[in-house]
């Protein structure tokens, strides 16, 4: 029993459940989402220590040995990805003290935020398929809900398309899960690794069908080309604080998922399904990145930038190299902190002058500069400028791309890190290089004029995160240490089968 | 929103109570046959929905003494509390602990925590199912842009 | 048997996906849970098909496999909870909406 391995998900089901309890006090469900965050943010910690000495952590829960009961796995990777999604846990709920509206919270955001959060950490941690369901259903339903608190016109057009594809991914992805029951006879992801190793060679052409039916589920949850309409569609109508959880969250779970599933299952026709996502990952780039050229909203673009990066992290994954793994482990992490950062950006702007129209904003270098740097690290790590974090998550995928002799996705990426700097030049100039539109009236909140007590807090969790983004840039060795190892972790698959079904012989 | 008839407003009466009898019925007996947490909670749901065709929203709010967030809350708590005993002693989360209590006679009281995880999800199924009918409810009849419950 | 499931589970995807294709919320609802029956069935069938035999219990020569039945229990109740949410979201929406075309709007209302 290592409690570590459990704590990232009871911690926020906890909370949850006494969170909904405490529903007729606003402070002391405020007070309990920062403290619970912060244990979740430590527990990943210890976590990630646990694993970083020990390569595997495995539990089975209620007693029941793998491969009958649910297991709950942790490596590297999925222990980064729990240690983050504690932080921007934290970083959100800090933000969303200072910026959620008092309705919201009063019709559960907190609760809603816990189960998201539990939903996340137990998707990364579970090592059975049918949990891994569960956990993807579970956090759907507290993104929907969030999705849709205070019920705006827009929130509800955004939120239809995002439920109705979001469900339909589920339903393919039950169906995987079935034919995968049916073909091998269990659930347990190692278990399933190793059967699928040593199936009959007429069985393969399923087992491709299956993997291709996986992909297109997490594809669809990950928003990568030509799955990811429901993004751009949804993530700019609700509360900033939730689109940036989101961006940090949500898509990173479909990622995750191909991640493990496609270099621990199925990586006997590699160069059929990755080939796949090598030109799905390669097309997202772009058709995120020329979106977003086209946008002239501030959510909108991030949201479309979205689709660009996870692009990135596809070919990553799709390249299968040490160091494209490596880079693809950097890239989601990187992207969890700048997507979420700018959006946060977005919400300040939004806070001081009510808009998130470019058109209507304007006049922040000269009244805020403060912000203007904080967008400014933000922005050229996401196009990817060194010696910012971003950049060394871009060079690996591209120098993998590059050693894999895959020369034209390579220069997508070169081409669309270009294009990224100009979108975000763009938001830039129009932000905060322009003059205030003299359409605008109403600049008091602007210049300062009138007072805003509770901004600090939104400026906290940008001030970190723009540390984040530079320190893991300049002194990011020992990171790279660690993710180095996790790539090797996921690119042999037999420590994985060996941790969870050769305990105890 | 509710009925006038007369035959279903006097069926409800004694139909509900009957329905929420039976549902525990169905909660105890959830271990070894069919029955269980979840369709106990729906059994218990839907007698509270009859009670709400027959007299309205606002009677049955009246009828049951918490607030429906509560029993959700109570229900999610219960469920994981559940998992606890195991850890403190030892084994993993969710372990299910029996526990033979002798009674008078021959007659022994057999309690454990999957039977505390099963009452849990019965006050979480009647809680959010009564949270979404009054949500329903409510937003078709009076106030067109109020947030439900 | 085998061919009366495949047919049903096929009648129920097909259905649900033609209804999540309109434009209207109600049918894309209702397509959305004819679309996990079906997915539910399939699941259910992928334990094979076995008649008059028990899940677990007694006489153990001659049983069903008991995870697929579990396995959909799981499905339904999410499927249940999903659905609840669903259509608070489309009847909020038609309110707020004031239509119930999936774009919030009908694009060509005058073409009718």
């Amino acid at each position: 029993m290592r409690l570590e391995l459990l704590l990232p998900i009871i911690l926020p089901l906890f909370a949850g459940a006494l969170s909904l309890a405490l529903w007729r006090s606003l402070w002391l469900q405020r007070a309990l989402a920062v403290v619970m965050t912060l244990a979740m943010t430590l527990a990943g910690a210890w976590l990630l220590h646990s694993v970083s000495g020990e390569g595997y952590l495995v539990t089975d829960m209620g007693g029941w040995e793998a491969p009958f009961g649910i297991t709950l796995v942790a490596d590297i990777m999925a222990a980064i990805m729990v240690l983050m999604t504690g932080v921007m846990g934290l970083i959100v709920t800090v933000y969303s003290l200072g910026s959620i509206p008092e309705g919201h919270e009063r019709f559960g955001y907190y609760p809603l935020m816990h189960l998201l959060l539990a939903g996340v950490a137990g998707a990364f941690l579970t090592g059975d398929i049918f949990n891994l369901f569960v956990w993807f259903e579970v956090l759907l339903l507290a993104s929907f809900a969030l999705m849709t608190l205070g019920g705006e016109r827009a929130q509800m057009e955004g939120a239809i398309k995002y439920v109705t594809l979001n469900l339909f991914a589920s339903a393919i992805f039950l169906s995987a899960v079935g034919i995968t029951y049916g073909m091998l006879g269990t659930l347990n992801m190692a278990d399933i690794a190793q059967k699928v190793g040593q199936l009959e060679p007429e069985d393969t052409g399923m087992i491709t069908v299956v993997a291709m039916m996986y992909m297109v589920a997490f594809g669809i949850k990950a928003a990568a080309f030509p799955l990811f309409f429901w993004l751009p569609a949804s993530y700019h109508t609700p509360p900033v604080a939730v689109s940036a959880l989101f961006a940090a969250l949500l898509t990173k779970v479909g990622v995750y998922a191909l991640f493990r599933f496609f270099t621990l299952i199925f990586d006997q026709d590699v160069s059929y399904t990755h080939g796949i996502m090598l030109w799905a990952g390669a097309l997202g780039m772009l058709a995120g990145v020329l979106g977003a050229a086209a946008q002239f909203e501030f959510r909108r673009i991030l949201a479309f930038h979205s689709v660009s990066q996870i692009g990135y992290m596809i070919v990553a994954l799709a390249l299968m190299s040490p160091l494209a793994i490596l880079g693809g482990i950097f890239y989601i992490v990187h992207h969890m902190i700048v997507k979420s950062a700018l959006f946060l950006v977005s919400g300040v702007t939004y806070r001081l002058m009510g808009s998130h129209e470019l058109k209507d904003l304007g006049g922040f270098y000269k009244h805020r500069p403060g912000l203007a740097v904080l967008f400014l690290i933000q922005a050229l790590a996401l196009a990817g400028i060194p010696p910012l974090f971003g950049f060394f998550a871009k060079f690996a995928v591209i120098r993998a791309g590059i050693e894999a002799g895959e020369f034209v996705v390579a220069g997508v990426g070169l081409l669309v890190g270009l294009l990224t700097l100009y979108s975000m030049i763009k938001i830039w100039a129009e932000v905060f290089w322009k003059k205030v539109p003299d359409h605008v009236t109403d600049t008091d909140r602007l210049t300062g004029v009138v007072a805003d007590s509770s901004i600090w807090l939104l400026y906290l969790p940008l001030i970190l995160m723009a540390i984040a983004t530079v320190a893991l840039g300049l002194f990011g060795q020992p990171f790279y240490t660690l993710v180095e190892a996790g790539a090797h972790q996921l690119l042999n698959p037999e420590g994985y089968i060996e941790a969870v079904l050769g305990r105890g012989e | 929103m509710k009925s006038n008839t007369l035959i279903l407003q006097t069926a409800a009466i004694y139909i509900t109570p009957l329905q929420l009898l039976f549902s525990v019925f169905l909660l105890l007996r959830g271990h070894d046959e069919p029955g269980g947490g979840f369709i106990a909670g729906l059994m218990a749901s839907s007698a509270f929905v009859l009670y709400m065709f027959s007299y309205g929203v606002t009677a049955t709010r009246n009828l049951f003494k918490i607030v429906p967030v509560d029993m959700l809350a109570l229900g999610l708590i219960l469920g994981m509390i559940s998992g606890l005993p195991a850890m403190f002693l030892g084994q993993p989360f969710l372990q299910a602990q029996w526990w033979d209590i002798p009674l008078l006679g021959d007659a022994t009281l057999k309690l454990s925590t999957p039977l505390i995880f099963d009452i849990g999800v019965y006050l979480a199924v009647i809680g959010t199912t009564l949270m979404i009918v009054v949500a329903l409810m409510e937003s078709e009849t009076d106030h067109p842009s109020g947030n439900g419950d | 048997m085998e061919l009366l499931m495949a047919i049903t589970i096929g009648v129920l995807t097909a259905c649900g996906i033609y209804l999540i294709l309109r434009a209207r919320t109600f049918p894309v609802v209702l397509g959305l849970t004819l679309l996990s029956h079906g997915v539910n069935l399939f699941l259910f069938s992928m334990g094979r098909l076995t008649l008059a035999a028990p899940a677990v219990l007694g006489d153990s020569s001659h049983h069903a496999d008991p995870l697929p039945q579990a396995l959909v229990l799981t499905a339904i109740v999410i499927g249940f909870a999903m659905t609840a949410f669903v259509v608070v979201l489309a009847l909020r929406a038609a309110v707020e909406l004031r239509s119930d075309h999936v774009d919030g709007a009908d694009p060509d209302e005058d073409l009718r």
